[in-house]
């Protein structure tokens, strides 16, 4: 397989070609050495290692910022899946986190439910209000969807001040908090590092065959007798599960609930996180996520700085950089590009 | 009774002030321009230094942050969304990051001795002090100047589009942007010039709604969020749904207002937009009439 890329200068062009090791990989020929299985494994190994000792190297406050993170990462994973591979971009992350968190504070709350019981049901029935609410506008594609999903969290916040409901602007606070700072962190990763390779096994079987298609021409897919508005509702209750979790999960960190789960640090994180990682690798958000949340967590002090911070990496990267860090490393990994006299 | 009449309709106008700038973008050259609560917001704040900062004239100063916003506008498109025209995704993310970093921006704090506009002390003076009674309504003079600012700009704008070259070019460019390039049309220009406009015209919403109340940097989201609905509800890049649009959110919400009380505007809001979704995805005058198929 050969890429070419024409440059700017006319004399020369930049050739890419697949390592051999790459091609050797690909087949069963992997498992014929251990240069072949470790070029295959290095680098899920070096993820999942590196996200499982990630807690032991930090001091108390940076373990309650890799929980954060992991949330984070995993909301850039959801709406990196709803955008790169069903076409739905969906700028309210935040709503989901805020259906997550607020059933399982109320299930605390007004049931007294361990959250051992409330983060599962929480997850399960936050995902499922949240498809439900955003079904109206699943016939929606492009732009149209993307303006009512980044609307929906805003104008929740409104009504749950406006009525007066669910603890109002005050939020529910003393809810039920997880045993300790390992367990808090363990759970996460492990639910992190799951969904990843979930998802990335998902994104490969035929249900995703059938996402991808709905987002490259959806006519198709329903000429194939196939129901869109199905396909997109599992869509949206697989990454409204994974944003869910993570609200339902802080829910019980912080041991309280409030309007701040519908704020829009979660929606805007995760797409800078994504476009920063790289659309469309599912590893690339989450990195993205780990790196810039501990960024904006350092710039805390200074307020508003952090938000404008991450919005000026965002567009930087965006402009110059679309592609984002991990199909840059993808690239250099696999292949080898040289200058060529043309 | 006849409060609701004129209240809902200082209101619609209100929203098509509000609506116009955004939907004329789109319209125009299919870019969706996040930044516009921002630059509504900026307009505000830079009246605001310039008139107490400054010292300048009121309506000086409106007319130079005016022209700071169209400028910003035009640069938006300029070194942003030029580069990422025709992918959807992108442009809503890239405005989106420019607004909230004017919004965000505005509210930093202690850098280069800038204190941030924080708090309920920005007041824009109002262009006439006094109240009429019209019908047995007493209603302040600036009510009325919205009503006659947003007249203006619908009539200046019909008037623009249909008889100045610059106008009639956008319109060429919003109907059949292959067939007006091949006329010689500049697209990128005139995205640049309509993202310019509709800059002026939320500033121009800015200054003539601002005085009603506080300018405070969290009033973008909202403004950016009723431009959506009223985009969404009329159809997205149709001037005469915007404005159809505008009339029906301003009276259910004044309905709302005075029947339930002030909390149910959001519900009503949503309502609104949900019900019109389920019943007509493509809006009120929307001009994609199989929408699920072609957005």
């Amino acid at each position: 397989m050969t890429t070419n890329t024409p440059i700017a200068a006319k004399e020369e062009r930049q050739e890419r070609l697949d390592r051999g090791i790459k091609v050797r990989t690909e087949g069963l020929y992997a498992l014929t050495s251990w240069r072949e299985m470790s070029y295959l494994l290095a680098p899920r190994a070096l993820l999942i290692f590196g996200l499982l000792f990630l807690p032991l190297l930090m001091d108390p406050y940076w373990q309650r910022v890799v929980c954060v993170a992991a949330v984070y990462a995993l909301l850039a994973l959801s709406f990196d899946f709803l955008a790169e591979y069903v076409g739905l971009v969906c700028l309210g992350g935040a709503f989901f986190i805020g259906c997550g968190g607020y059933i399982s504070g109320l299930l605390n709350h007004h049931l007294g439910w361990s959250p051992f019981i409330t983060i599962p049901i929480a997850t399960i029935a936050g995902a499922m209000v949240s498809t439900l609410i955003l079904l109206p506008c699943l016939r929606l594609r492009g732009v149209y969807f993307a303006i009512v999903s980044f609307m929906f969290p805003m104008l929740t916040v409104n009504i749950i001040v406006a009525l007066n409901v669910f603890g109002g602007t005050e939020g529910i606070s003393a809810l039920a908090t997880l045993p300790n700072i390992w367990f808090d962190q363990y759970i996460v990763i492990a639910v992190l590092i799951i969904a990843l390779f979930v998802m990335r096994r998902l994104v490969n079987e035929d249900i995703g065959l059938i996402f991808r298609s709905i987002k490259d021409n959806d006519q198709a897919v329903r000429a194939s007798g196939i129901s869109i508005t199905l396909y997109k509702i599992k869509a949206v209750f697989i990454a409204a599960l994974m944003g869910c979790f993570g609200g339902a999960y802080m829910s019980h960190q912080y041991g309280w609930v409030g309007i701040s789960l519908f704020a829009m640090d979660f929606s805007i994180l995760p797409i800078a996180a994504t476009v920063m990682g790289g659309g469309g690798t599912l590893v690339g958000p989450v990195l993205g996520a780990l790196l810039l949340t501990p960024l904006s967590e350092a710039l805390r002090g200074f307020g508003q700085l952090r938000v404008v911070l991450y919005c000026l990496i965002l567009m930087g990267f965006i402009v110059y950089k679309p592609e984002g860090m991990m199909n840059y490393l993808q690239r250099k990994y696999h292949q080898f590009e040289h200058w060529r006299k043309v | 009774m006849m409060d609701i009449l004129i209240y809902g309709t200082v209101n619609s106008v209100t929203f098509s002030l509000i609506a116009v700038g955004f939907t004329l973008v789109y319209g125009v050259s299919r870019l969706p321009n996040f930044a516009h609560g921002a630059l509504y917001v900026l307009v505000g704040f830079m009246t605001w230094s310039f008139v107490n900062d400054l010292n300048l004239y009121y309506p000086l100063a409106i007319i130079i942050s005016l022209c700071i916003a169209s400028l910003l506008g035009a640069l938006i498109y300029r070194l942003v969304l030029i580069r990422l025209r025709g992918l959807p995704t992108s442009e809503i993310i890239a405005s989106f990051a420019f607004g909230l970093i004017i919004l965000e921006g505005l509210r930093l704090q202690g850098i280069g001795g800038f204190k941030g506009f924080i708090g309920p002390f920005y007041v824009l003076p109002a262009f006439v002090d006094a109240k009429f009674r019209i019908a047995g309504v007493l209603i302040d003079a600036q009510r009325l100047i919205i009503i006659g600012g947003g007249l203006a700009v619908v009539i200046l704008l019909w008037l623009f589009t249909h008889y100045s070259k610059i106008g009639l070019s956008l319109r060429a460019i919003a109907q059949d942007e292959q067939a007006a390039m091949m006329l010689g049309v500049d697209s990128d220009r005139v995205a640049m010039i309509s993202l310019a406009l509709g800059a002026a015209l939320s500033g121009f919403a800015a200054v003539v709604i601002l005085p009603l109340g506080n300018v405070t940097a969290e009033a973008g989201y909202r403004v950016l969020i009723y431009a959506l609905a009223v985009c969404i509800i009329g159809g997205l890049g149709s001037w005469g749904g915007a404005i159809l649009a505008s009339f029906v959110l301003g009276f259910a919400m004044i309905l709302s207002t005075s029947f339930f009380g002030a909390v149910w505007e959001s519900v009503v809001l949503v309502g609104t937009i949900i019900l019109i979704l389920i019943f007509k995805p493509s809006g009120l005058l929307g001009k994609q009439k199989e929408l699920e198929e072609r957005v």
